[in-house]
């Protein structure tokens, strides 16, 4: 039962994994790669590891891919057309021949290991092993820096896409710009830089409606005068 | 089930993804081939672990998960930032930095 599993699963992976090089539609590559992820969350399962195999099959076949999907409908059909030329064949000869090498070498890595442990099924395993429980443990006690750094990580890769993809989509934008100085120094505190520029005082948008704490609103001084 | 069978599939995935990479020129596709590798280490990331039996190489793998994610991030945003100025979204012909 394992073995066939196995070999469906597999199946499915490399047949995904060479839909997405070879497909030239972007839009059917990434359907490909979906494809390879659930495949590969099912060799997950076979190797006991459920939770990464959940994690697999939420994250990146779900939010990730939805992510890719976005972008292909946004992107790739405009530039459809521009890919119809194929790369030279020389180049293309000598990636498929590099790609053969760097098989062959693994192979070999895999033939001649010494360890001898790759040849069998591995140890008994307890139940639950795998499992959100002793993941979680693991990540709060043995590999806390990694899970922290992780954290930062992810926080420096969004604030990079929000900048990399704003409206204008440029570094050049100075007018744009927001800085968190103006939000920690409100107007009108009596900064060196006011006393510079003259900006001393009532601030100018208060000139707009009447000075707060006076009860009275825009909307009826207008009325009143 | 023995685990070499897991190694070669994760070895063929990589050689695909690799010749992928080199091949193709949109940057969308190439992003998914650098995928196709990432999952190709972690295919033997969680084999290796299975064979120990501890659950360290399956935290390896989910902080592999964890880059590639934000590599997505990161490349999309460059491709989305590339399309909006108008330049060709082909890597062959964005090659400014190259010297």
């Amino acid at each position: 039962m394992t073995e066939v599993l196995f070999f469906i699963a597999a199946i499915g992976a490399i047949a995904g994994a060479i839909g997405v090089v070879a497909l030239q539609n972007p839009f059917f590559s990434v359907l490909a790669l979906v494809f390879h992820l659930l495949s590969l969350a099912a060799l997950f399962l076979l190797l006991q590891a459920q939770f990464v195999a959940a994690a697999q099959v939420v994250v990146y076949a779900g939010a990730v891919m939805v992510l890719y999907v976005f972008v292909v409908a946004y992107v790739g059909a405009a530039e459809a057309a521009h890919f119809k030329a194929p790369i030279g064949g020389g180049q293309r000869r000598l990636a498929v021949l590099f790609a053969l090498a760097l098989f062959v070498e693994l192979a070999i890595a895999l033939l001649a290991s010494g360890v001898e442990a790759i040849g069998t099924d591995g140890p008994t395993l307890p139940f639950g092993f795998g499992g959100p429980e002793q993941i979680g443990a693991a990540f709060l006690t043995k590999f806390l820096l990694a899970f922290e750094v992780a954290s930062y990580l992810l926080l420096i890769a969004a604030v990079g896409a929000v900048v990399l993809a704003r409206r204008r989509g440029g570094i050049h934008e100075e007018e744009a710009r927001v800085s968190a100085m103006d939000f920690l120094r409100p107007p009108g505190v009596g900064t060196m830089a006011e006393a510079v520029e003259g900006r001393t005082g009532t601030p100018t948008h208060r000139e707009i409606g009447p000075p707060p704490g006076t009860g009275v609103g825009a909307g009826s001084r207008e009325d009143g005068g | 089930m023995s685990l070499a069978w897991f190694l070669v599939v994760s070895a063929l995935v990589f050689a695909i993804g690799a010749g992928g990479v080199l091949t193709r020129r949109n940057p969308l596709v190439v992003l998914l081939c650098l995928e196709l590798m990432l999952n190709a280490a972690n295919i033997a990331l969680i084999g290796f672990a299975r064979m120990w039996g501890n659950v360290d190489g399956q935290i390896f793998a989910i902080i592999v998960m964890v880059v590639a994610a934000c590599e997505v991030c990161i490349g999309l945003g460059l491709v989305v930032a590339i399309y909006r100025r108008r330049l060709p979204i082909d890597v062959d012909e964005l090659r400014e930095l190259s010297g």
